[in-house]
């Protein structure tokens, strides 16, 4: 018998077909995962089992809770299930609670709107539940506002409001996608936990194939709208019956052909003791203004040929190094050294020609009223000679083309471009004056798994076009792997770890290090799975 | 908190002192001499230098400016220029009309906009939205004193149902008071409440369309329950600040309004004294108008802090 | 819906700013001379609007009007605007400086006197003339552009196009006038036609109350306030002026929510 089924779900948005003929069932005590790329789907899915759709969404098909079937109920009787026979958990814990409530208050609630419980008994049931999930009430009173929690805390705040009732299924949408690595260990051996003592049904939705094969009984994969491959989770990852399985996985566990590099003795950036720190709020009206120290006293030097990895959680101060790196911010200590010369806001045009970055979001990255020949060519504003007219044409069709771009893209505005494009785009102004160094900021993180790897290629390409040095900043210890020589892990503002890459990852030294690297959730090995099941039978 | 409210309370305090010197320094660049101005034109300069004396203007400008405001904190607003009785008792029976149809039109806007904008912003894009979106629009566009106008044309001429205007004091009762003041505050209060119900409305859906409400819905809450229980207090807090700007609109849209009525308040006062020259009284109701402002801004932040508690830590 | 917003609120602002431009070379009657055997006659053929007191033609008067309550509130956005807009981009690109906190909070200063209290004031020293309402609506327009201006360039400077025009070598200056502005412009137009609209408001109260254009210059706040005492003699003196404001001022509000809709309908404006 099956917690959840269902069966040929179709769903449009006006004229515009969301998912077709869906169908999957959850039996209680499974976890299913539903997997793929932005745009396949998968989040709908979970929203029509809700039935939380936008106004215009069409539905047809079954989507059957038990006996029920949740496309006809009608709204009343779906308020009366959602909370109470089906829980959900929210990709984004920072904005999924309501900032003017208690936690207390806003678990109880959900007890209290199916319940005839008094308000009391709700309050208590609310703390056993808090406490379930890992915040006894000793440490984290039931008055405590979200703003009070981290993103991780409030996670498990939305997790004790889905499961406040023991609802039948539980759906997690990106449950973790949003927290650090350590954090989403923890939140996923929670969620694994608590299906197993509730004997719950669990329906995760998640991007990350790292994650699912850890975690689901079995995987349903979704490409624009439908269903390519469902099976049991070892099975699935043992035969890969679907060409698109297989290119998500090898996607996702890419490995890029890094060239050799030609190293130089001379340092392009040296960094000594670097420390940043930032003013905190006042607390007091007239006492000495207080500061955070976000880098304390880090030191590492990059050479000619250097491909540096950085690692670290979000808060560890990797993105205030790379502004001071920028030379956008200063520093309160130590220094930063370009080519031997000082580097700070008023540094010389020359010395920051060396430097070009690429950064995390391909939406925010651009001016959306520039075309794509001024975005590109804006580095120019750096150099003496800049090249004009029909040199500087050439100049960009040899950028654009260099990234896999048509020169005539550099005509078109940035709307018309995907993330992956876009990524492309950004590249290509950091390319366009030769720099020294490229940093590169989070540069693939906000990207689709398949995009990621042609991106991480294009690197590769360009490193053996160009022989490149860059420092790569990132939270991925999958892409830092595979596209570095040399990684510094950095946490709390200081570097606890540095060295060659392979070894890092492979033997790390560092209490941190080892924690991250065990944390990181990694895919199967396809060999020895399909060993064990042969075996099996 | 508390530390929040010292510094509220503070910035509170450098305001007012910034604005007491910037009204002190425009009202003493004005050209002419008041005791000349009254005595008129044919005064001896002796008598001109004795009136001077009284009036304290022989004073160095820095001694004027801090007996000015040493006098307003301990109550004394000097004596009016024209009719030689204290400024602080002229204003007292004025505020007494001006600050109640203030609050009066500030009670209707608000009862008017909340349930407006918040019935608007639960139907959005349905006929009931459009129609409460048309009416503000037009309310929007209306001049207060003219809706006056048109009010004492058809309710006070027409149908005479309210008397076209004057105020009988608050000694008659408190009904044929209210009563007086009923039109002014409907002429104060629509076109704020057209606007108060705008902004509640486009704060509604902003918090409508966010996280927090879905996760409401997703624990069992019905669109109404999820809108009352999670939604409105967070969409008060932009309709908050609204409402503090509003206030001071009223305080002195209603002197504009004072004068459809003949209302016997601030606004009669002080056109009064711009005619006579009587630059005292004109400072000095200035300088409350300002006060006033500044307080309610004040009450404003502090209710922030008890409508979002991520305000409370923060100073 | 969009679309007839524009439409309707572009025809009526048209219609007001045609108005005023032919009154400069035309009006159907001469409003300088008086003809008291004429005097408050309802609307006719002759006289579209009807005549005032003096027996002055009202359709003419209405044109001229138009000319001054443009004229005044144009003006007080463009001190608005000239001041607020460079202030704002000032503060933000110096983000928690003194200059930000001074230029702040001398807006916040200037917020506590509304725009009438500030006519009063200089009402009070210089005397009462249309220059001083401009002066008086201008100088209340400034923080409402510093703040709205503020506000959006603080977070674009927090955008990475605006981090890589930095890396790029541009100053604060350029990276202002080349991002900032461009991507403020919008939201400032929008804001610009509701200012636009409240300076009307404001330009017919403080005529109205005798703070604004003095006599001979025709305008519709003091046309109110002569109607006043004829009400109910003559309620067509009260009613067509009231109109004229009415159309104008919602023909700039429904243009300003229809270019909203155009540019971004995420733009929030402030209305107080």
């Amino acid at each position: 018998m099956n917690l959840l089924q269902i069966v040929n779900l179709n769903l449009q948005i006006g004229s515009l077909p969301i998912l077709r003929d869906v169908s999957f069932s959850i039996a209680p005590g499974e976890i299913v995962a539903v997997t793929g790329e932005s745009g396949s789907g998968k989040s709908m899915t979970a929203l029509a089992v809700m039935q939380l759709l936008p106004d215009r969404a069409q539905v047809t098909g079954r989507i059957l809770l038990g006996e029920t079937d949740l496309t006809k109920v009608g709204e009343a009787r779906m308020c009366a299930l959602r909370g109470n026979e089906v829980g959900m958990v929210f990709q984004e814990p920072m904005t999924a609670l309501n900032p003017v409530k208690t936690i207390g208050a806003q678990v109880a609630e959900t007890i209290l709107v199916h319940g005839n419980e008094d308000r009391a008994t709700a309050m208590t049931r609310a703390r056993d539940m808090l406490a379930r999930v890992g915040l006894p009430e000793e440490r984290f009173p039931l008055t405590r506002y979200p703003h009070e929690l981290s993103g991780g805390q409030r996670q498990r705040v939305v997790i004790a409001m889905a499961i406040a009732r023991r609802p039948r299924l539980l759906i997690a949408d990106e449950p973790t996608t949003a927290l650090d690595v350590t954090t989403q260990a923890q939140i996923l051996t929670l969620l694994k936990d608590l299906v197993a003592e509730f004997g719950m049904g669990l329906l995760m939705i998640t991007h990350d194939l790292a994650v699912v094969s850890d975690l689901a009984d079995r995987i349903v994969v979704m490409r624009h709208g439908e269903v390519v491959e469902t099976g049991e989770t070892r099975a699935l990852f043992a035969n890969m019956t679907h060409p698109y399985t297989r290119a998500l996985f090898e996607a996702s566990a890419h490995i890029v052909d890094l060239p050799e590099t030609k190293h130089a003795p001379d340092p392009i950036l040296e960094v000594r003791e670097a420390v940043r720190d930032y003013p905190l709020p006042r607390t007091t009206l007239f006492g000495p203004r207080e500061y955070h120290r976000a880098v304390k006293g880090v030191s590492f030097t990059i050479r000619k040929g250097d491909r540096i990895g950085l690692v670290g959680e979000s808060g560890c101060g990797k993105s205030t190094l790379t502004r001071a790196i920028l030379g956008l911010e200063r520093l309160q200590g130590g220094e930063i050294r370009a080519f031997g010369k000082p580097v700070g806001p008023g540094m010389n045009p020359a010395l920051r020609s060396g430097l070009q970055v690429v950064f995390q979001d391909p939406y925010g990255s651009f001016n959306p009223r520039h075309k794509v020949s001024r975005i590109v060519t804006e580095p120019y504003h750096l150099i003496d000679n800049a090249p004009t007219g029909k040199a500087r044409e050439a100049a960009v069709s040899e950028a654009l083309t260099a990234v896999g771009l048509q020169p005539s893209d550099a005509r078109k505005y940035i709307h018309e471009f995907s993330g992956g494009q876009r990524q492309r785009i950004a590249i290509a102004r950091a390319l366009i004056i030769r720099p020294e160094l490229i940093i590169f900021d989070e540069a693939v993180s906000a990207l689709d798994v398949s995009i990621r790897a042609q991106i991480l290629d294009l690197i590769a390409d360009l490193s053996r076009a160009y022989s490149l040095s860059y420092l790569f900043i990132s939270h991925d210890l999958s892409v830092v792997r595979t596209i570095t020589d040399r990684v510094m892990v950095m946490q709390d503002g200081e570097i606890v770890e540095e060295g060659e890459t392979g070894r890092v990852f492979g033997d790390p030294q560092h209490p941190y290090t080892r924690t991250l690297v065990a944390a990181a959730p990694i895919l199967p090995d396809v060999r020895h799975l399909k060993e064990a099941l042969n075996v099996q039978s | 908190m508390i530390r929040y409210v010292l510094k509220r309370t503070l910035s509170l305090v450098i305001s007012l002192a910034v604005a007491s010197v910037v009204i002190f320094l425009v009202i003493e660049v004005a050209p002419g001499d008041p005791a000349a101005f009254m005595l008129g034109l044919n005064a001896q300069p002796d008598t001109v230098a004795a009136l001077r004396t009284e009036l304290g203007l022989d004073m160095s400008n820095p001694e004027r400016y801090l007996a000015w405001v040493g006098g307003m904190l301990t109550g004394d607003f000097g004596t009016s220029y024209t009719y030689r009785t204290p400024v602080g008792e002229m204003i007292a029976d004025r505020l007494w009309v001006s600050l109640p149809l203030a609050l009066y039109a500030l009670a209707l806007s608000t009862l008017i906009a909340f349930p407006a904008g918040i019935y608007a912003a639960a139907r959005r894009g349905k006929p009931g939205d459009m129609a409460v979106m048309g009416a503000t629009q037009l309310g929007v566009a209306v001049p207060n004193f003219w809706f006056a106008m048109m009010l004492v044309l058809i309710l006070s001429i027409n149908l005479r149902w309210f008397s076209a205007g004057g105020f009988p004091g608050w000694e008659v009762g408190i009904f044929p008071a209210m009563k007086a003041l009923t039109l002014p505050a409907i002429a104060l209060a629509l076109p704020q409440a057209a606007i108060l119900a705008r902004v509640m409305r486009s704060s509604l859906i902003d918090i409508l369309g966010e996280d927090f409400m879905r996760t409401a819905r997703a624990k069992g809450l019905t669109r109404r329950q999820a809108l009352w229980r999670h939604g409105v207090r967070n969409a008060l807090i932009p309709v908050l600040t609204i409402m503090g700007l509003q206030f001071s609109f009223l305080l002195a849209g209603g002197i504009i309004i004072e004068q459809v009525f003949f209302l016997p308040g601030l606004g009669r006062l002080i056109f009064q004294a711009i005619s006579a020259r009587d630059l005292i009284v004109v400072e000095s109701v200035v300088m409350l108008l300002v006060f006033s402002v500044v307080l309610v801004n004040f009450l404003v932040d502090l209710t922030y802090a008890a409508v979002d508690p991520r305000l409370r830590n923060r100073t | 819906m969009k679309s007839r917003s524009l439409y309707i609120g572009a025809i009526l602002c048209i219609v007001v700013v045609f108005g005023a431009l032919i009154s400069f070379v035309w009006t159907p009657f001469d409003i300088t001379l008086m003809d008291i055997p004429n005097k408050l006659q309802t609307p006719s053929a002759v006289h579209w609007f009807g005549t005032d007191h003096f027996g002055r033609d009202i359709f003419s008067m209405i044109m001229i009007g138009a000319r001054t309550s443009l004229a005044v509130a144009l003006v007080a956005v463009g001190i608005g605007m000239g001041i607020g807009v460079p202030l704002g981009l000032w503060a933000a690109a110096r983000t928690g400086g003194w200059t930000d906190e001074i230029i702040m909070r001398s807006n916040d200063l200037i917020f506590a006197f509304p725009s009438l209290v500030i006519a009063i004031l200089i009402t009070a020293v210089f005397g009462a003339s249309a220059v001083n309402a401009i002066i008086a609506i201008g100088i209340f327009n400034i923080p409402v552009f510093a703040r709205l201006t503020r506000g959006s360039a603080l977070s674009l400077w927090e955008r990475e196009f605006i981090l890589a025009a930095r890396v790029s070598g541009k100053n604060a200056i350029r990276v202002s006038v080349e991002h900032i502005l461009p991507n403020v412009m919008n939201l400032l137009i929008v804001q610009g036609t509701i200012q636009f609209s409240l300076g009307i408001l404001a330009e017919a109260g403080l005529s109205y109350v005798g703070l604004g254009a003095q006599p001979p210059v025709p305008s519709w706040g003091r046309m109110l306030a002569d109607a006043q005492t004829m009400v109910s003699l003559a309620p067509h003196l009260a009613l067509i002026p009231g109109f004229a404001i009415v159309i104008s001022v919602l023909g700039l509000n429904l243009l300003g929510d229809g270019l909203r809709d155009l540019f971004d309908p995420r733009i929030r404006v402030e209305r107080t």
